[in-house]
């Protein structure tokens, strides 16, 4: 159901103006966004002033900042600090990304907005809640599938066949693409959104997997697969530079291919 | 996740309230918008048809609604609208079948001509429309 508006509860309001750092020179301001289970009530957006002199060149490192420097109560995933584990994925200035590879100087404009992944349940602050994301993920069956008895050494592939998982093996699983999606804000009950979606496309080409016929007849539904529309958000997101969009125009093509 | 009502207790991050749009966002729904807008026009144009058979009071009353200010510039929008969602159902064509254009970067600016091409295509074929006839 397409519904434009936060429901009641969910509407930010306006929270606090944290205080300017002393002595220093170079301030930039960062509004984010907060919510706390245990005091309840709406979220709220609060503004940190960070001293840019002593801050890292990352959105990660304001954030590691402010929580060091300023609020050690904001809470948010990170991990790895390198693109590789797709932990600190979050919406930062209207556009999903990782925290990690995102410069605070690519950002214009004098406040960067900083909001936990679009249209999830927030756990808390930066948090989201990705329990459906990864049951989507689980329901194409990500790993090889094959009848065939194992071989004694190794599944082979040629040069060609293994040049077809480019583009789609490198995801990190961050979830900016999927829940960039309007599609997916109105459906997401039931596409499976960009990510999935790729996944399923890297075991469909995959030339080693033997349940091509199976995993396409699990895609086979109005919702699961046809709610893309080519809205692209994915691909304009995407962190690791992918294309969820094209991977999905793959499966339908797929799917008309052993119809005709 | 959806639904008519959101009943987890935890409240909804925000979406379009914080999205900064891409072009192929605008296209995308003005495709959906263009589509039903070229079905609204399509009625008011079969109005004038049909009051074209019917005879000179009817087709009367239907031309004295077209020349109106208000009947122009609804024509003009289906104008638009019509010529819009032409190229933008071309490009999915591309999409679909030899599946080109999918660049991030090379969709953007495809979005922007399309729109380009809806907006001054109207305005020649309405420019010569209404010197020629």
């Amino acid at each position: 159901m397409v519904q434009l508006t936060l429901p009641k509860g969910s509407a930010p309001k306006k929270g606090k103006q944290w205080p300017k750092p002393d002595g220093a020179k170079n301030t930039k301001a960062f509004k984010i966004y907060r919510y706390s289970p245990e005091e309840g009530g709406n979220p709220r957006w609060d503004t940190y002033h960070v001293d840019m002199d002593r801050c890292g060149p990352m959105v990660l490192d304001v954030l590691i900042w402010i929580k060091n420097n300023v609020d050690p109560t904001l809470a948010f995933r990170r991990s790895c600090r390198e693109g590789v584990c797709g932990s600190c994925s979050m919406n930062i200035g209207g556009h999903n990304t990782i925290a990690c590879t995102k410069g605070w100087d690519e950002i214009a404009g004098s406040s960067i907005t900083i909001a936990p992944l679009p249209h999830l349940p927030v756990v808390k602050d930066l948090v989201p809640d990705l329990t459906n994301f990864y049951a989507q993920h689980a329901y194409v069956q990500p790993f090889l599938k094959t009848d065939t008895p194992e071989p004694e050494k190794e599944w082979k592939q040629s040069e060609e066949q293994r040049n077809e998982l480019n583009g789609l093996y490198e995801c990190i699983l961050c979830a900016c693409c999927t829940t960039s999606c309007p599609s997916y804000w109105w459906n997401g009950d039931k596409y499976l959104g960009p990510a999935a979606l790729l996944q399923a496309y890297r075991w469909l080409i995959d030339s080693r997997d033997e349940a091509t016929g199976e995993r396409l007849d699990d895609l086979e539904d109005p919702f699961k697969l046809y709610r893309c529309h080519t809205i692209m958000n994915c691909a304009q997101v995407c962190p690791k530079g992918l294309n969820p969009a094209k991977a999905i125009a793959k499966v339908k093509h797929m799917m008309v291919e052993r119809v005709a | 996740m959806s639904g008519s009502e959101w009943t987890d207790p935890r409240p909804m991050s925000p979406h379009l309230q914080v999205w900064k749009w891409h072009w192929t966002m605008a296209s995308s729904i003005f495709h959906r918008v263009s589509g039903v807008g070229n079905y609204l026009g399509a009625l008011l144009v079969s109005a004038w048809l049909i009051a074209l058979a019917s005879g000179a009071e009817a087709y009367g009353a239907v031309e004295a609604v077209m020349l109106h200010p208000v009947g122009q510039i609804l024509l003009f929008f289906w104008l638009v609208s019509v010529l819009f969602h032409l190229a933008n159902g071309l490009r999915h064509l591309i999409w679909d079948g030899p599946k080109a254009g999918f660049d991030p970067k090379v969709a953007s600016m495809w979005s922007i001509v399309n729109f380009a091409f809806g907006i001054v295509a109207a305005a020649i074929i309405w420019s010569l429309a209404t010197n020629l006839f």
